[in-house]
């Protein structure tokens, strides 16, 4: 079953494209500052703008449009958006553990150690 | 019956939007899904208690509004840079959580919302390593991510 998007009244289709390039822009974004940023702990942070609302924008005109054309509530992208956010944590925290493994081999000075103390400044919060 | 009455509802609403809604659906995913809960209950993993789960919308509300505006404020430091006086650092919170459920959600929490980015987790110490990209003042972090997040979470958990 296709869907034509001239169908669909303008105040609907000006709210879809909104989203749908709020969420573009966002992972535009994400990507630019995935190559931008200077280390990787900065770099880790860009990407999270895709994972949310890159998809959530995205996913939010996805329901919009299909629901509007098709005439009844089509959701399932909820899902896509659910798994996204509750499965990016674990890719997050392996690579994030790998680089500080990885930093504190090499005794990388702004790195904080196992017991808690980084070198030089103390940032342990109560 | 129902062993796990979320898990349940959960797998239910996700057969529904996958499926369509039709009381055929409706049967058939009940049926799934009270299958697959018993089967989860044959694994017996530690049952999360959730004491006062009316907060969760609330906790969801408020997560909602942080990722919007942690999203603008990163996507500006992307665009134009840090603002002077300001770093990327990291800090290292105690903890008073321990449920593991509870530590779940939080570290879902403070990875989708951009700008911050849980890192590691020591269990002997419960305290954890979070990286901030925009970072002011330590101590404004700490309280923040302790009174929104995890006063919340003890409440609903505990």
């Amino acid at each position: 079953m296709t869907y034509s998007a001239a169908d669909i009244p303008v105040w609907a289709a000006i709210l879809i494209a909104f989203f749908l390039l709020a969420g573009a822009f966002l992972a535009l974004l994400g990507a630019v500052g995935f190559l931008r940023l200077p280390t990787f702990y900065e770099r880790i942070h860009a990407p999270t703008l895709s994972t949310s609302w890159g998809t959530g924008g995205i996913m939010t005109a996805s329901i919009l449009f299909f629901s509007i054309s098709g005439g009844r509530l089509v959701a399932h992208e909820l899902l896509i958006g659910i798994f996204i956010t509750v499965t990016t944590p674990v890719t997050f925290m392996l690579l994030a553990r790998a680089a500080l493994h990885r930093d504190r081999v090499e005794n990388h000075p702004d790195i904080p150690r196992r017991d808690g103390v980084t070198p030089g400044d103390d940032t342990t919060v109560n | 019956m129902f062993p796990y009455p979320l898990l349940t509802i959960a797998l239910l609403v996700m057969w529904l939007l996958l499926n369509g809604f039709t009381f055929g659906h409706l049967l058939l995913g009940g049926t799934v899904a009270v299958f697959a809960s018993w089967g989860m209950a044959a694994l017996r993993p530690d049952k999360p208690r959730l004491r006062k789960w009316y907060l969760l919308p609330k906790l969801f509300g408020i997560v909602m509004l942080d990722i919007i505006r942690s999203n603008l404020a990163v996507a500006w430091i992307i665009l134009r840079g840090r603002a002077p006086g300001h770093r990327s650092s990291f800090i290292i919170l105690q903890l008073q959580l321990r449920d593991p459920t509870a530590l779940a959600i939080l570290a879902v929490i403070i990875t989708s919302t951009p700008g911050s980015a849980w890192l590691e987790y020591d269990s002997r110490r419960s305290s954890v390593l979070i990286h901030v990209l925009d970072l002011v003042d330590d101590e404004a972090w700490a309280n923040l991510i302790k009174n929104r997040y995890e006063k919340l979470l003890l409440e609903i958990f505990s």
